[in-house]
């Protein structure tokens, strides 16, 4: 891939970093002000990302030094488990969707890494298939949870009409069908939007990250294009594996509704 | 006889719903009748297997349900809801869906003029009828099934006098011209007089009283 001819660096210092806490004080200030009480909150959120963020940089920089694929695959394999067990908290309607949720991420990631290094748009190396692999399981997490959340809200206000299909002798396919495309575009939908007004209401962070580093604009917006195509293409696939695998556990194996848990 | 329940225990939501029922239905027009939360509704659902018991055996034409293919069960003895229930887009499309799962092509004209619809209706979206119109359509979508027993589960709860009467004046005509057994649900005995021949009285999950209507319900 090209990709690595755009690659540059740029030096931020700890000093740097801690100056943006002023944009920081400025958020606790507003929700302060105007009573949110978020101030616990956003405190906490600036802590776990410094020290989640920080232990991160310091294990990829382990592998890339290691420069081990094995390496590569262990971590975007952590990432599959972590987002799999954070995905299923907002699918809790959803009966048993730990496992769907793990199969579908783990599926997307690999055969959208897979694909990507197979066409040559990037090099199979831990420095493109780490950032990558993260930003693809952490788009298909947000896009299987949505999905999957859907899917359990929708079940759960359309059970009169699951039940009058199955009724009239559909399968549990049939009488799921309308929902599982619903949900299925609850999922994808949010990619889809941000990458139809993408440059015009904003710019996505790799560009900007890539145009902070000095790269070419051009480059930048081609490299930006190549994350945005691969992430429609494994956001779809998790999305997908996630609903076709849970909407099952809806049902009996003799195509009867099961009786709905509470959330 | 067309249905058997042998010592039948169902919970649902924890709660014992149906306690060691034992009743039979014959062919022709049965009824289910008993106040609110007897049981009723629950019974109708495990003639066709959209729900099993806990306990006891349920039987169609002598042999047990669990044995039989459920989707086949299905279309044969199929079951019409309490509140309307369509699937998106116009009666025509719900007729030929149902149709299409027993592998029928649909005579829709005729089959809405069976549930006591025109012909206008079939192109109408079924989101925008009213509450009995859309029931005569759940009523359409079942007989496309050509189904040998029809469950109908308080079909009228939902409607006013008027539009009552005129439904059960459609399922009593329909058994003159299909030949389908009913087994009707319902909490109003005076409708069990007019629409059944045959009786199972619950209440609180118990069969109170079984037999001829003729000679349990006597008005």
């Amino acid at each position: 891939m090209t990709a690595a001819t755009t690659s540059t660096s740029i030096h931020v210092s700890v000093g740097d970093v801690a100056a943006t806490l002023a944009l920081v004080a400025v958020a606790a200030g507003v929700s302060f002000w105007r009573r949110a009480e978020l101030e616990e909150d956003i405190a906490i959120a600036v802590f776990r990302s410094f020290i989640q963020l920080t232990a991160i940089g310091y294990v990829i920089t382990f592998i890339f030094d290691q420069d081990s694929l094995w390496l590569v695959a262990a971590l975007i394999a952590i990432m599959v488990l972590f987002g799999a067990f954070t995905a299923r908290r907002r699918a809790r309607r959803v009966p048993d969707a730990f496992w769907p949720l793990l199969i579908a991420l783990a599926v997307a990631g690999g055969a959208t890494l897979g694909l990507v290094v197979a066409l040559g748009v990037f090099n199979a190396q831990p420095r493109y298939l780490v950032p990558v692999g993260g930003m693809v399981v952490g788009n298909s997490m947000t896009a299987a949870a949505v999905a999957l959340n859907r899917l359990g809200d929708e079940v759960a206000a359309h059970a009169r009409e699951i039940e009058a299909t199955l009724a009239l002798g559909a399968t549990s396919t049939q009488a799921a069908a309308p929902i599982v495309r619903r949900s299925l575009r609850s999922g994808m939908i949010a990619l889809v939007d941000s990458t139809k007004t993408t440059g015009l209401i904003f710019f996505p962070g790799t560009m900007v990250g890539m145009l902070l580093a000095g790269a070419a604009p051009t480059d930048a917006v081609r490299l930006q294009l190549i994350l945005l195509w691969t992430l429609l293409g494994s956001v779809a696939l998790a999305g997908l594996i996630a609903i076709t695998l849970a909407y099952r556990n809806f049902f009996t194996p003799a195509h009867q509704l099961r009786e709905q848990p509470e959330p | 006889m067309l249905f058997e329940l042998e010592r039948v225990t169902m919970e649902r939501d924890g709660k014992t719903v149906l306690q060691d029922v034992t009743a039979s239905l014959p062919r022709g027009a049965s009824c289910i009748a008993g106040p609110s939360g007897s049981g009723k509704s629950t019974l109708l659902r495990l003639l066709n297997r959209l729900a099993d018991p806990a306990e006891g055996v349920v039987s169609y034409q002598g042999s047990d349900v669990r044995e039989r293919d459920p989707l086949e069960l299905r279309r044969e003895v199929c079951l019409v809801p309490q509140l309307p229930a369509l699937l998106e887009g116009t009666v025509e499309d719900n007729v030929v869906f149902a149709a299409s799962l027993a592998g029928r092509d649909a005579d829709v004209a005729r089959l809405l003029d069976l549930a006591g619809l025109d012909a206008s209706f079939a192109p109408r979206d079924a989101d925008r009828l009213s509450v009995g119109e859309q029931q005569r359509a759940m009523l359409a979508r079942a007989l496309a099934l050509e189904p040998r027993v029809l469950l109908l589960d308080e079909p009228t709860s939902a409607l006013d006098e008027a539009a009552r009467g005129a439904v059960e004046a459609t399922l009593l005509h329909l058994r003159e011209r299909v030949s389908v057994s009913t087994v009707l649900v319902t909490h109003d005995l005076a409708q069990a007089r007019r629409m059944a021949d045959w009786v199972v009285r619950l209440d609180e999950g118990h069969v109170v009283a079984q037999g001829p209507v003729r000679e349990h319900l006597i008005a």
